[in-house]
Order: structure tokens, then sequence, then C-alpha cells
């Protein structure tokens, strides 16, 4: 092997993606010790936090459904106040678990493997928090199915032209497609898990749930197949669901709302928030449970940049909301831009503008995005701008609609409050029994990029 | 290494596919069936303040509803009798009845009887008595055979869907305005060319869009 090329190879072969020389055995001790061992105290304390705000969201919607909607800031012109607002947050956080685990997987990019299985988990906890908002605004919570095409004493089908039975289909899809997603590729590890137990209990528990996998080479051929058709399966949904989403509003005739824009703006910004929650998440359980071997720098730099390359695409998707009100000369049109960027509501339209375009601007810097601290704050941000930028859909152009006589100001009750609140305690206490519970991170995947997965790993060492 | 499941659970799966085709056709067949307004609103007959019966009046004193249902032609609502149309009557019949102390009462004092109310639909939803007359719908279509009843009681179950089986196809339950208020009425053999004619002359076209009956 001549000199020139030991320096090609330096320079041009990937850093590992697996830090810390790490053996097959270490990686499956690393991961599964954690679910073997009691957990820390840290989790006992986030677990004990998080809970309780589950019981403000079990009193909150116990409240909601005894008294009716009207314990909600909603008013006249403003129908669609926070549960809306709160649905879409939701549902646009999943998507990045979604894009990570098979837009990324059909890609063959590798550095998936550390952070897909708790992207997906947060996919599904995500989609699990937005589908309480549809299900309560309803006001009468048990005739909820009237949502879904069934048979009824009515006589009649729900609205098949609306998106919003769309939305019934495209989130129900996406649910139980993330969900059998995610569980296909648990087994290998849930067996991992099994063949480590101890008690008979936990070994019939796993052994359930791992469906009798004993890792042959033909049970893996068909389990490759079978996630990457899932994978194919998963891939539109990243772009349907959210497109469809978005068609809840833009299929209105409100100024603000209809508008061809909306799909494609509503996918990047669902990919841009769900990054963000990727990333607050990933860098918690990466300390509490150090895996900066495994969950490296080079993940959390690329996914900043993958935020920042969203936060563009959202910040190039207001601006052209603006250049075409003001294009179209529709007057209706510009007074509901103007209105939303200097009207009453200036104050959320700005924390939007500047958490979800000019704060991850900061990434630019190889050193901001790279630094822990700083990309924890910003991923907060993102998240918050998020939530404001639905915010400010919904409620803008309702607020000040065609008829001036009925505008109104829309301010949030306590309920309101506390609903938010519970569905981020629901998410992470679903979070957090996940960690505790499941592998966090794909073991046979990690394996797969390993240095040794490589068949001509030991010829090399020869 | 032992097996972790005993043999026999080679069967769960089986067992549990059929329990939850089982369970979810009975789940499905309880409501059908228990759940649906046909069980929980038709028979609906409440107990009223006074021993009235459509029976004896209606049937054997073969009084016309309309004598006592004044609005039902001109308006949305059908009425209950005031006590002053019993009154009528029972000024001169059954004058020391028992079961009439209630109308005397009412009639002296002037306090309305507190009739029970038995159909009745929701609010969200309207209905109006005097269309349905006007076309040709009889009392007994959607009443039952009320010059029978001792007791009213409800006999349809006047579900959405209900109202919307007529309004999709009304043909066969359009009478001659002289038949409104007969009972046990038998269609005449040429009935679809008389609805049909019907139809044509009254222009009767029944909303089936949801703003006709939720307005
Ligand atoms: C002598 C007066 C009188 C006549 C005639 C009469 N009704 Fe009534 N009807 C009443 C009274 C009083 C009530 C309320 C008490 C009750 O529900 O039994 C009533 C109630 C009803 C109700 C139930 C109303 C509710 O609460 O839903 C129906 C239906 C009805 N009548 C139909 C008829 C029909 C059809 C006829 C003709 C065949 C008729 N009635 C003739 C006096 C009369
Ligand atoms: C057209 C006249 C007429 C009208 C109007 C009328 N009734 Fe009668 N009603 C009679 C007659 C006749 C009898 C008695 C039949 C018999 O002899 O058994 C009777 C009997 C009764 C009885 C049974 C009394 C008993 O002791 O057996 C009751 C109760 C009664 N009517 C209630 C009413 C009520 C309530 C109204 C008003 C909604 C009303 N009637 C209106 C003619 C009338
Ligand atoms: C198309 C069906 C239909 C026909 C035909 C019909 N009704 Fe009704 N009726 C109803 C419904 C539905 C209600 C309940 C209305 C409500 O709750 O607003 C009702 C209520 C009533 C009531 C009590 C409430 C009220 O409106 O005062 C009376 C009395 C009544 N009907 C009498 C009659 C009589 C008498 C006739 C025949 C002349 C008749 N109805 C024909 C459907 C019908
Ligand atoms: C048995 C047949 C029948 C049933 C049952 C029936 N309808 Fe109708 N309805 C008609 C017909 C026929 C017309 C059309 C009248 C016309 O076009 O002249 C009509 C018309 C109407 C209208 C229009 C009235 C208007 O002012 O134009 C309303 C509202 C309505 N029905 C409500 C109801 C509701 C609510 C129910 C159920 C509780 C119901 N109907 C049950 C036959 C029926
Ligand atoms: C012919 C009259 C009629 C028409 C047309 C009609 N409805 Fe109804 N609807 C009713 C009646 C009557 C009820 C009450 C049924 C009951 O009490 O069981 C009802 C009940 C409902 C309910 C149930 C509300 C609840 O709280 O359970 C819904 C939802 C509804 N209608 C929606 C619609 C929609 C959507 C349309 C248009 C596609 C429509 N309706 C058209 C008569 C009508």
């Amino acid at each position: 092997m001549s000199v020139e090329n030991t320096v090609a190879a330096d320079t041009f072969t990937e850093p590992p993606l697996i830090k810390g020389n790490q053996t097959f055995a270490s990686v499956t001790e690393i991961i599964s010790s954690i679910v073997e061992k009691k957990p820390k105290k840290a989790w006992f304390v986030l677990f004990g936090l998080a809970s309780s705000l589950v019981m403000i969201l079990l009193g909150s919607i116990g409240f909601l459904v005894w008294e009716g909607i009207g314990v909600w800031g909603v008013n006249n012109p403003v129908g669609w106040g926070w549960a809306i607002t709160n649905f879409v947050f939701w549902v646009g956080i999943g998507h990045a678990g979604t894009l990570i685990s098979a837009v990324l997987y059909i890609f063959r990019q590798k550095w998936r493997t550390s952070i897909n299985r708790f992207a997906e988990a947060m996919t599904i906890f995500a989609v699990i928090c937005a589908l309480i908002f549809p299900g309560v605004h309803v006001g009468r919570v048990w005739v909820a199915y009237y949502m879904f095409p069934i048979p009824n004493q009515m006589a009649i089908w729900p609205n098949f032209r609306s998106p919003l039975l769309w939305d019934i289909f495209a989130v129900g899809t996406y649910f139980s497609v993330s969900l059998m997603f995610w569980y296909t590729g648990l087994i290998p590890d849930l067996a991992t898990l099994r063949d480590r137990a101890k008690t008979v209990l936990r070994k019939r528990v796993l052994g359930l749930f791992s469906l009798g996998w004993r890792g042959g080479n033909k049970q893996w051929k068909h389990y490759e197949l079978a996630y990457l058709l899932l994978a194919g399966l998963s891939t539109p949904l990243v772009l349907s669901v959210h497109s469809v989403v978005s068609t809840d509003f833009a299929t209105s005739i409100i100024p603000g709302w209809h508008s061809t824009i909306f799909p494609p703006y509503f996918v990047a910004g669902a990919i841009f928030s769900g990054f963000a929650m990727v990333m607050t998440l990933a860098i918690i359980a990466r300390k509490i449970y150090n895996l900066e071997d495994i969950i490296t720098l080079k993940h959390l730099e690329r996914m900043n940049m993958v935020i920042m390359v969203t936060g563009m695409m959202v910040g190039y998707a207001y601006s052209m909301e603006f250049f075409i009100a003001w294009y179209s000369g529709n007057e209706y049109e510009t007074f509901t831009f103007l209105n939303r960027a200097f009207g009453p509501y200036a104050w959320a339209y700005w924390i939007m503008i500047s958490c979800n375009v000019l704060i991850p601007q900061l990434f630019w810097s190889k050193k901001i995005r790279t630094s822990i601290p700083l990309m924890f704050v910003i991923s907060i941000f993102v998240n918050i701008g998020m939530w404001f930028e639905r915010f400010v859909i919904t409620v803008t152009s309702l607020a000040n609609d065609f008829l001036p006589s009925s505008w109104d100001y829309f301010s949030p009750t306590f309920w309101d409050v506390s609903l938010l609140i519970g569905s981020f305690g629901l998410f992470f206490t679903l979070f957090l029994l996940f960690i505790r519970y499941l592998p966090m991170i794909s073991i046979t995947e990690i394996k797969g990029v390993l240095p040794q997965a490589d068949p001509h790993y030991y010829e090399n060492h020869a | 290494m032992a097996q972790i499941f005993p043999k026999w659970t080679n069967a769960l799966p089986t067992i549990l596919l059929i329990v939850v085709l089982a369970g979810g056709g009975a789940i499905t067949g309880f409501f059908w069936y228990f759940g649906s307004p046909e069980y929980t609103d038709v028979g609906y007959q409440p107990v009223q303040p006074v021993d009235y019966s459509h029976k004896l009046h209606a049937g054997e004193l073969g009084m016309d509803c309309r004598y006592c249902h004044t609005g039902v032609e001109t308006g949305p609502i059908a009425g209950v009798p005031p006590t002053q149309t019993c009154m009528n009557c029972h000024t001169l019949v059954k004058t020391d009845s028992k079961k009439l102390e209630r109308i005397r009462d009412s009639w002296a004092t002037g306090k309305p009887v507190k009739w029970v109310r038995v159909n009745k639909i929701p609010d969200y939803a309207y209905f109006d008595h005097s269309p349905h007359i006007a076309a040709g719908v009889g009392c007994e279509t959607c009443h039952g055979d009320v010059r029978n009843m001792e007791k009213i009681t409800q006999v349809e179950p006047l579900s959405m869907g209900w109202c919307l089986d007529c309004h999709r196809n009304p043909a066969p339950n359009l009478r001659p305005a002289s038949e409104i208020t007969t009972m046990n009425y038998i269609p005449p053999a040429n009935q679809a060319t008389f609805a049909a004619q019907r139809i044509k002359d009254k222009k009767i076209k029944p909303p089936i869009t949801c703003s006709g009956c939720h307005r």
C-alpha cells in the first residue's frame, strides 16, 4: 500500500459513524443494559413530572367533555383556536421520524441508524398527542365516530369531498404504517432482549412481542424485504400527511388559507419542527445515558443542517405568501398579510419569524452547529416558533375575516393552556416509558454500520 | 435452550382470531340492534296526566284529527288541544267522571293540562307538518294507527335515516288529500301512477340537503 493511498483514504473516507472502538458485543451491552438496569434517578424525576402533566391533561379533557368546548377561548369568528393549532403542531412533529427512518433508509444514509428508532417512537407519540385534539374538539366526544364512514341511523356518509375526512384517512394511515414500521424494526432487538432476559415473565413478554425471531438466514431475508417495503410505504406519507392537513385550510376560501403553496409549505415546516424535536430529545437522552459514542456530534451536526435548510424553505414560504398577496392585487389577501405582520397578532408573527427564519441561520457557523448547549437552545426556539406558525395561520385569518363587524380577538383560557401543557406531558410520559422498556437505539442496525460488518474488514487486518 | 412457551400456546393465535372476530361481530351486533332509535325510541309511551283515549274519541266516536290538532295543515306544529276543546263536549258528557277531574280543574283555574310530549325530534332538526300534509302524507305513515291506540305510542324511529328514506323516495307514501287522516289505508293498485301524477302536479320535492332540515 503506497503512501498517497493512505492519505487519500484518510481525506476521503468518512469518519466512523460509531465511535469508541465498539464491538458487536459492546453495542448489545450498551443499548440493552439501559432497559435491563433499574432506571436512573433522573428518569424517575422526569417521569414524575411528565405523568403529573398527564393528570392535568386527563382532568382538562374530563372538564371539557363535561362543560363543552365553551371553556376554550374560541369565539365567533375564531372557531378554530388552539385545538387545531396543537393538532397541526403535533402531526408536524411526527414527520421527522418518518423522514429519518424511511426516506433516509431508502437513500441508504447510514447515519440515520443511531437516531431512527427514537425518531420513529417520537412520530408515534406525537401522532397520539395530535389525535387527542380533533377527538375532543367535536365537543360531544361520544359521537366522534361520526367522523368515520360507518353506516349509521342518519343514513348519510361523511362528506367525501371534505379535507376533514381525508385527514382522518391520512393521519390514520400514517399512524398505523408508522406503528408497523417501528414495530418491524424492533423485532430483532426484542429477540436480543428476550435472549438476555433473566426472569420467566420477561422472557415470555419479550418472547411474545419478538414473534419467535431466531435470527435465521431466511428470517433475515424476509425481514429485510418487509422493512424495505414498509419504508417504501412510509415515504409517500411524509409528503401526503401534512399536505392533506394543509388542505383543511387551503380548500377554504379564507384569505391567508386559500393558497396552493400550503401543501409544500406545511411539509417543509413539518420536517423542520420534527427535526428540532428530535434534537431536543436526542440531546437529553444522549446526556442521561452516556450515548455520546453512538449519537455522535456528527449526527447532531447533520440534523442541524437539515434544520437550517428546512428553516430557509419555511422562510421562503413566508415571503412568497407576502409576495403573492401583493402580486395578486387581491385586497383581502393583502390585508390579511399586512394584518398578520402589523395587526393585533403582530407579536405572534414576529416570534414566528424570529424563531423559524432568523435563529436557525446561526447554524451557518460551524462553531454553533457543533455546540451542544447552543443547538439545544435553538432546537427549543424552533419548537416554539413552529407552534406559533400554526397559531398565526389559524387565528389571524379567522379573527379578521370578511365581515369587520364580527372581528374579535382570541385569548386562550386556562383550559386551552392546560390541554397544551398536558399534551406535552403525555408525549414525554410515553417517551420516557419507551426509553425505559425498549431499546431506544436499533442494536441490529448499529451493528450493521460497524466496520466489522464490512465483509472485507478482516482481510484488511491480515 | 428450553422453550419459553409451552406447546399448547400454539393454538392461541387461532383462538384469538376467533375471539376477535366473534367478539367484534357481537359488539357490532349489540350496538346495531340495541343502539338504534328503532330500539331506543320506538314504543315510547309516557303516562299522561289524563286517561284520554284516541281509540275512543278518534276511533269509536270517529272524530277528525284536525278537530283537536288544529295546526297540522297550516303550520309546523300540529298542536295539542286546549282544555276548552274537551269541554266543548264534556260540559255535557260524563260531567261527573273521575277520569275528567283534571280537565274540570284546569277549566276552572285556567291552568292548562300538562300533557307529556311523545314524538319529539331534537331542536337542531326542523320539522314542519303542513307541507307534509299538503303533499299528501297521512298521519298514519308517521304516527301509526292512532285510531286504535288507547294511549299514544311512538311507532317510528324519527331518526334522520327514517326521514331521508321517505325524502329520497316519497312516492309510496303519498295519498289523496281526502285520505290524510284515514287509518289502515290501503294504497290503490295504481299507486305508482297516482303518486307520479301528484308529485308532478304539486311539484313535490322533499329536501335532502342538510340545510333543508338543519336550518
Ligand atoms: C279529542 C281531541 C283529539 C282528537 C280528535 C285527536 N287527538 Fe291526538 N291528541 C289529543 C290530546 C289531548 C293529545 C295529548 C295526550 C296524548 O298524547 O295522549 C293528543 C296527542 C296526539 C299525538 C301525540 C303527540 C305527541 O306528544 O307526540 C298524536 C301523534 C296524535 N294525537 C295524533 C292524532 C291523530 C292522528 C288523530 C286523528 C286520528 C288524533 N290525534 C285525534 C287529542 C286529540
Ligand atoms: C266530541 C265530543 C267530545 C270531545 C271534544 C271530547 N270528548 Fe271525551 N268523551 C266524549 C264522549 C261521548 C265520551 C263518553 C263515551 C262513553 O260514554 O263511554 C267521552 C269520554 C271521555 C273520557 C272517559 C271518561 C270515563 O269516565 O270513562 C275521558 C277521560 C275523556 N273523554 C277525555 C277527553 C279529553 C281530555 C278531551 C279533550 C282533549 C275530550 N275528552 C274531548 C266526547 C268528547
Ligand atoms: C311526515 C311525518 C309526519 C306526519 C305525516 C304527521 N306527523 Fe305529527 N309529528 C311528526 C314528527 C316528526 C313530530 C315531532 C315534531 C317535533 O318534535 O318537532 C310530530 C309531532 C306531532 C304532534 C305533537 C307535537 C306537535 O306538533 O304538536 C302531534 C299532535 C302530531 N304530530 C299530530 C299529527 C297529526 C294529527 C297528523 C296528521 C294530520 C300528523 N301529525 C302527521 C311527524 C309527522
Ligand atoms: C313519509 C314521508 C316523509 C317522512 C317520513 C318525512 N318527510 Fe319531510 N317531506 C315529505 C314530503 C313529501 C315533503 C315535500 C313537500 C313538498 O315538496 O311539497 C317533505 C318536506 C319536508 C320539509 C320541507 C318543508 C318546507 O317548508 O319546504 C322538511 C323540512 C321536512 N320534510 C322535514 C322532515 C323531517 C325532519 C322528517 C323526519 C323527522 C321528515 N321530513 C320525514 C315526506 C316525508
Ligand atoms: C330530512 C331531514 C334531514 C336532512 C335533509 C338532514 N338531516 Fe340530519 N338530522 C335530521 C333529524 C330529524 C335528526 C335527529 C335524529 C335523531 O334524533 O335521531 C338529524 C340528526 C343529525 C345529526 C346527529 C346530531 C347528533 O347530535 O347526533 C347529524 C350529525 C346530522 N343530522 C347531519 C346531517 C347532515 C350532514 C346532513 C346533510 C347531508 C343532514 N343531517 C341532513 C334530519 C335531517
